[in-house]
């Protein structure tokens, strides 16, 4: 338990070492909520939908968990690459407990920016439906970024250079963010669009996290657990697989 | 041979059909400096990387203190300690906090740990710096901070990977006389590779030369230089491997990538 505490504990000191990491990794949420949340807002309103700022702050919580969460991986890719990897893989500790030990680290530091992106948006004028409700959002909130940071795990021990990790996060990043019912509703937009949400889990964490804090669900939320919890479970296989297979 | 601290018996390591160590046999005792030489790509890294349970061998045994590195993994890992060729340590952490992670890796109690940290920091001269962050240190600081990690649990063997790569002369004076002083007051056994053959005369007490994945001589300095009729230990080297340098592509450490990449590479050209 002291050895998962540990490799907890040096994730969770580097991000707080790094301040420019920490408002750097919140400029693109502040934005987003900025440009679409009122720019986009207004005609918003005007279409009879209701309040756009209330629909979307779930959806860039999620993406901000998502940002963070995937590019947490690269922690695992600089020990590769710059040799920490190996004094953690010659200590007398299985590799299972370094992968957990080091990805709830990347959870809680993805944890902590969807939270003060949440805080964030309530300076923006956000206002949770129930702040009751707010307790299992975090829920939600935790499983997401469990499942995410385990995604994240799993491709960095898979590449091994810095641009490769990037464009495959590009790759993916932005369409599991795009194509996911985090900015728009997913029953005014065309089939082929929706469809192509509704197979993406981003889809179902955004929902989720939508429902216990606006009030407002595509999916309901037996399923999005479902899915959220299927996402988990095969991310950490994925995860386990990949980091068991790394060679120095 | 109860005395036989590190064995190698008859050890294969192949990467697809590329046979980086070709049944390869060594012995060493408990308390004695063996030197492992041989040219780049020659097959020491992976050798190093076998007995330190990072790599598997295809074929063979090897043991550290009677533990066989592949099925007691664990009580192999504790009885020994490294120093990485490459740096290994957290940048982003300080030189205590990195010593803390590794006592805690090898759960050393908290109380004796604390003594311990203190007393080898105090040993390598960096306890006044032991609140600083890696980042900051020389590349001299970090190889004393990391030989002081790799004594922390108290090892019975010490490997040194090309250890004063890249150390002024100061320092690696002042790293081999404490080693030395530990293979004499404490018994503990080091095996260490290193391309200053200077080194390997002065400090080892056995050497052995690989080639081609194989040994290709062992012993002493003067049995190695009767052996080949030379008069140094440097001619002795350069008449078992030859003139020629080496592909460090063909090599299992190309530069720090893995092995994967190394071929990828070398299929490219």
């Amino acid at each position: 338990m002291e050895i998962i505490y540990t490799l907890w504990l040096r994730q969770v000191r580097r991000y707080y070492r790094s301040g420019s990491r920490i408002i750097g990794s919140l400029g693109q949420p502040v934005l987003l909520l900025l440009a679409l949340g009122y720019g986009i807002g207004a005609i918003y309103r005007k279409a009879g939908e209701g309040n756009y700022l209330q629909f979307l702050v779930p959806g860039i919580i999620t993406q901000t968990v998502l940002l963070s969460a995937i590019f947490w991986g690269i922690i695992i890719l600089q020990d590769k690459r710059f040799g920490f990897l190996s004094e953690l893989l010659v200590a007398p500790v299985s590799r299972l407990k370094i992968l957990f030990g080091s990805a709830l680290g990347g959870a809680t530091i993805s944890i902590a920016q969807g939270m003060i992106v949440f805080f964030i948006s309530i300076i923006f004028g956000f206002r949770p439906y129930d702040w009751l409700l707010v307790i299992p959002a975090f829920g939600i909130l935790v499983l997401t970024s469990l499942a995410l940071t385990s995604l994240g795990a799993g491709i960095a021990s898979m590449v091994d250079d810095f641009q490769g990790f990037q464009s495959i996060n590009n790759l993916l990043i932005m369409p599991l963010f795009f194509l996911s019912s985090a900015l728009y509703p997913l029953n005014s937009v065309p089939t082929a669009l929706r469809i192509v949400s509704e197979l993406n889990p981003v889809s179902y964490m955004v929902d989720a996290l939508r429902l216990l804090l606006s009030n407002q669900t595509h999916f309901g939320l037996g399923l999005d657990l479902a899915v959220i919890g299927a996402t988990f479970g095969l991310c950490m296989i994925f995860a386990v697989n990949r980091f068991n297979r790394i060679q120095m | 041979m109860s005395d036989t601290v590190i064995s190698a018996q008859n050890v294969v390591k192949k990467f697809g059909n590329i046979t980086a160590v070709d049944g390869i046999s060594f012995d060493v005792k408990k308390g004695e400096i063996f030197a492992f030489l041989g040219p780049n790509g020659a097959g020491k890294s992976t050798t190093i990387k076998m007995l330190t349970t990072m790599l598997r061998p295809t074929e063979g045994v090897m043991k550290l203190a009677g533990h066989d590195v592949t099925i007691n993994r664990d009580d192999a890992r504790k009885a020994f300690g490294i120093v990485f060729q490459d740096p290994s340590l957290d940048e982003e952490l300080s030189a205590y906090e990195n010593m803390e992670l590794h006592g805690t890796l090898y759960s050393i109690p908290k109380a004796e740990r604390e003594v311990r940290i203190k007393e080898l920091l105090e040993l390598v001269e960096l306890w006044a710096r032991k609140d600083s962050m890696i980042k900051t240190f020389s590349g001299g600081m970090r190889r004393r901070l990391e030989i002081a990690r790799g004594l922390l649990h108290e090892p019975r063997i010490l490997f040194l990977d090309e250890p004063t790569l890249g150390l002024d002369t100061q320092t690696r004076n002042l790293m081999w006389d404490y080693v030395k002083k530990l293979s004499d007051e404490k018994g503990m056994t080091i095996f260490f590779t290193t391309h200053y053959l200077d080194e390997a005369e002065g400090v080892a007490q056995r050497i052995a030369i690989i080639d081609h994945g194989k040994i290709v001589a062992s012993g002493t300095t003067p049995e190695l230089t009767k052996q080949t009729n030379t008069k140094t230990l440097e001619d002795a080297y350069l008449s078992l491997t030859g003139n020629t340098t080496r592909d460090e592509a063909d090599s299992g450490n190309n530069n720090g990538l893995n092995f994967k990449t190394a071929m990828r590479n070398k299929n490219l050209r």
